[in-house]
């Protein structure tokens, strides 16, 4: 564990290797932006269209640096008591109850509010942690933007400063990612503490060592078959396009009905794997069918 | 110039076209190249990109600037430096260019777009412009050039069946690799241009166009909303409007009192004074019809954010008749329920496609005379194309003088602004006219609207 935690990187290329190594192909600026973050203590902000491997990379950074994966999925309505700490209220009755009479009123606020008594979660959790870890702050754009400026303080000094306590320093620096779905737009003051990394669909080259590395049985010429059909029905204007994660699912489906081709009848059957809403099955069905035939 | 006042240069010009860049970012820009070995082109770039450029549209805008700003200072370096290219012996291709098989050239460039060897596309486009850009017949506008040289080439996007199969030629090049040659091809013409005059060309801002309003019949949905979002936002900050500021009640002394005999005069049950219905202060007319269809778009999805960020507002949608669509705005959240529900059921009384704005004029009168008073805003998005109706003009000014101020949004550039059926002039004496089909003109516009409003 110690040796792990003094192994930071120490060049692009080793966190390219290590991602590699952790089942995550980085193509195009991703490896460098991961580098620099181990580097800079600087959070990350990874934005891109859904399914295009951001969560999977903050697991990979974790398998990578042999880090524990702290995660926090944001979504409306997540505050403070859920994200940072929250007293422990019953176990601070507990107490109180315990020693009702004697103790004076001071010695008891004293008590009751120390560290004891905290909960602590994931964010709080991740900068008290005794090893490094990985602080994944999943989808950001979901929350208000009152959220978004109680992290500034996390994000850039490493701290969380709790009322009754005071501060809470770092006891680890943890490499944090944040991701976006670009749903709405981020506040400047986040984005100036961030490094900015944009996830794009892969080339096609790309997403073929991606499928293969995951699906490594089918043959590859369906492989690159599979991929380029999946680039075409990108083009089309979807509600949702395909991710890479369905690419990847298409693939598996493949294998586990034993096709070893992609003909239009197959395509017909297992399209559903990647296009998920009715009005895309049909424009889906209708262009790639008839490319097929 | 050392590399630190580069990187400040690059900074500055970034900063010109509009991206944000606070003294944070560069400070992170040059930690970040120290960590890095920037001597590579793609890493320098990525860093950099990194830590300046924090959106996508801040990043293409980046991916400009940077590719600008580096070509000429390359440029100017090799200049005050004297080195010159051709006099270096690379460049005797003048000669031996003319001995270049054309053809093989053809096949050659054909082949590296298709395999989208970017390397290979450089040195080839070098070649291709000693054998056919000679200096002196070329129209020295590098556009023109570009162009030119492409056609000689018989480099098309489209199938060219007369090629034996296995040339890429004959399924036609792809477009994304073309593109890039042709980049090329300028930047090499640029070069040349420079060499021949010793002189850099003016330095100039990205086009407008650039960043024009998304248009186009399938307008790019998802890029108007990320304007109109951003938009919503400065309009939820600035302080216009805001829900709820003024949401305290005057107390009804009158009613206390009498309240209060019941009490021995005391006052404890406080009457407030009923609340007054609030009156629309906003109205909105939006063109919807065929002639504005990709501006209409964008200007529903712009209507739907002002009905986000101001409470008061009654809105309209007009093709040949009115029809109020406020309700339909209050009960749907999304954008796009909203437009199809405007186009199915809201009841555009459409009959023959074309604007009418004369009727619409005397028909938005009737339905809102009651409620216009000096405290009102009326804001028109339209092109003032009448396909050769009356424009009614003075019912316009009516409404106009009854109303507070007026506003007229066209999404057309003020070079096509009383051409054709355009009839922009006989309205704008009554009303503030303003040019939007950039984002920045919109936001200049909503600046001058909540700039009034905050009283």
């Amino acid at each position: 564990m110690i040796a792990a935690m003094a192994a930071l990187p120490q060049s692009v290329d080793d966190v390219a290797a290590g991602l590699r190594a952790a089942g995550y192909l980085p193509g195009g600026p991703t490896a460098l932006v991961a580098y620099l973050a181990t580097r800079l203590d600087k959070p990350v902000l990874v934005e891109g269209p859904a399914g295009v491997g951001k969560t999977e990379l903050a697991k990979a950074m974790a398998t990578y640096l042999g880090r524990e994966l702290v995660r926090l999925q944001c979504y409306e309505g997540l505050d403070e008591a859920k994200a940072l700490y929250e007293w422990n209220y019953r176990k601070q009755l507990l107490r109180i109850q315990a020693e009702a009479d004697g103790a004076g009123w001071a010695e008891v606020q004293d008590d009751i509010f120390g560290e004891e008594f905290l909960l602590a979660r994931p964010l709080l959790a991740a900068i008290s942690a005794k090893a490094p870890v990985v602080l994944l702050i999943d989808e950001i754009d979901k929350t208000d933007q009152e959220f978004e400026a109680m992290l500034l303080e996390l994000l850039s000094d490493f701290q969380i400063t709790i009322p009754e306590l005071g501060r809470i320093a770092a006891s680890s620096q943890p490499v944090v990612l944040l991701t976006s779905n670009n749903s709405r737009e981020l506040t400047e003051a986040l984005k100036r503490r961030c490094l900015y990394l944009w996830l794009d669909y892969p080339t096609l080259e790309h997403e073929l060592a991606i499928v293969r590395l995951h699906a490594p049985a089918l043959p590859e010429t369906v492989a690159r078959k599979l991929v380029e059909l999946v680039a075409m029905v990108r083009e089309l204007d979807l509600k949702k396009p395909p991710s890479i994660a369905e690419s990847i699912d298409w693939a598996r489906a493949l294998l586990l009905l034993g096709r070893s081709d992609i003909d239009a009848a197959t395509f017909n059957e297992t399209m559903s794997v990647i296009v998920k809403h009715r009005t895309d099955i049909e424009l889906v069905a209708e262009r790639v069918g008839l490319a097929l035939q | 110039m050392s590399l630190d006042e580069q990187l400040l240069g690059l900074g500055e010009q970034l900063r010109a076209e509009g991206v944000a860049i606070g003294t944070s970012e560069l400070l992170d820009a040059f930690e970040a190249l120290r960590e890095i070995d920037w001597r590579e082109r793609s890493g320098f770039q990525q860093a950099l990109s990194a830590t300046l450029a924090k959106s996508p549209e801040d990043r293409r805008v980046f991916d400009l600037v940077f590719e600008r700003f580096f070509f000429r200072a390359v440029e100017s370096a090799a200049l005050e430096a004297g080195i010159d290219e051709a006099a270096a012996g690379g460049h005797d291709g003048g000669a031996a260019g003319r001995q270049i098989d054309l053809e093989e050239l053809r096949a050659q460039i054909a082949q590296a777009l298709a395999d989208g060897d970017e390397a290979r596309m450089a040195d080839l486009a070098r070649l291709a412009l000693a054998a056919i850009g000679r200096p002196g017949d070329g129209s020295n506008v590098v556009g023109i050039d570009v162009q030119r040289i492409r056609r000689a080439l018989g480099l098309r996007s489209d199938p060219q069946p007369d090629y034996e199969p296995g040339d890429p030629r004959r399924e036609g090049l792809p477009r994304e690799a073309l593109r890039r040659f042709e980049a090329i091809l300028r930047r090499e013409l640029e070069r040349a241009q420079i060499q021949r005059t010793m002189a850099l060309p003016p330095s100039r801002p990205l086009g407008e166009l650039d960043r024009a309003l998304p248009s186009g019949p399938a307008a790019d949905l998802a890029a108007v909303h990320r304007v109109v979002a951003q938009l919503r936002r400065r309009l939820a900050t600035s302080g216009v409007e805001r829900r709820g500021a003024r949401r305290h009640d005057h107390v009804d002394i009158r009613r206390t009192m009498r309240a209060s005999l019941q009490t021995g005069g005391v006052p404890v049950v406080v009457k407030y004074r009923p609340r007054r219905p609030r009156r629309p202060e906003i109205y909105v007319l939006c063109d919807v019809s065929t002639s504005v269809t990709s501006a209409s778009v964008f200007f529903l999805s712009v209507l739907h954010a002002l009905h986000d960020s101001f409470r008061r507002m009654r809105s309209f949608v007009f093709i040949e008749r009115i029809s109020e669509v406020t309700e339909v705005f209050e009960r749907r959240r999304d954008f796009k329920t909203i437009s199809e529900a405007i186009s199915s059921d809201a009841g555009v009384a459409d009959v023959s496609g074309y604007t009418d704005y004369g009727r619409v004029w005397s028909e938005f009168r009737v339905l809102v005379e009651d409620d216009l008073d000096p405290r009102a805003t009326v804001i028109v998005l339209g092109d003032a194309r009448t396909n050769g109706r009356d424009p009614r003009a003075e019912i316009f000014a009516t409404v106009a003088a009854r109303a507070g101020r007026t506003f007229w949004l066209n999404p057309e550039p003020r070079l096509y602004w009383n051409y054709g059926d355009s009839v922009i002039d006989a309205y704008a004496p009554y009303c503030t006219v303003f040019e939007c089909w950039t984002t920045r003109q919109l936001e200049d516009f909503v600046r001058a609207l909540s700039g009034a409003t905050s009283r």
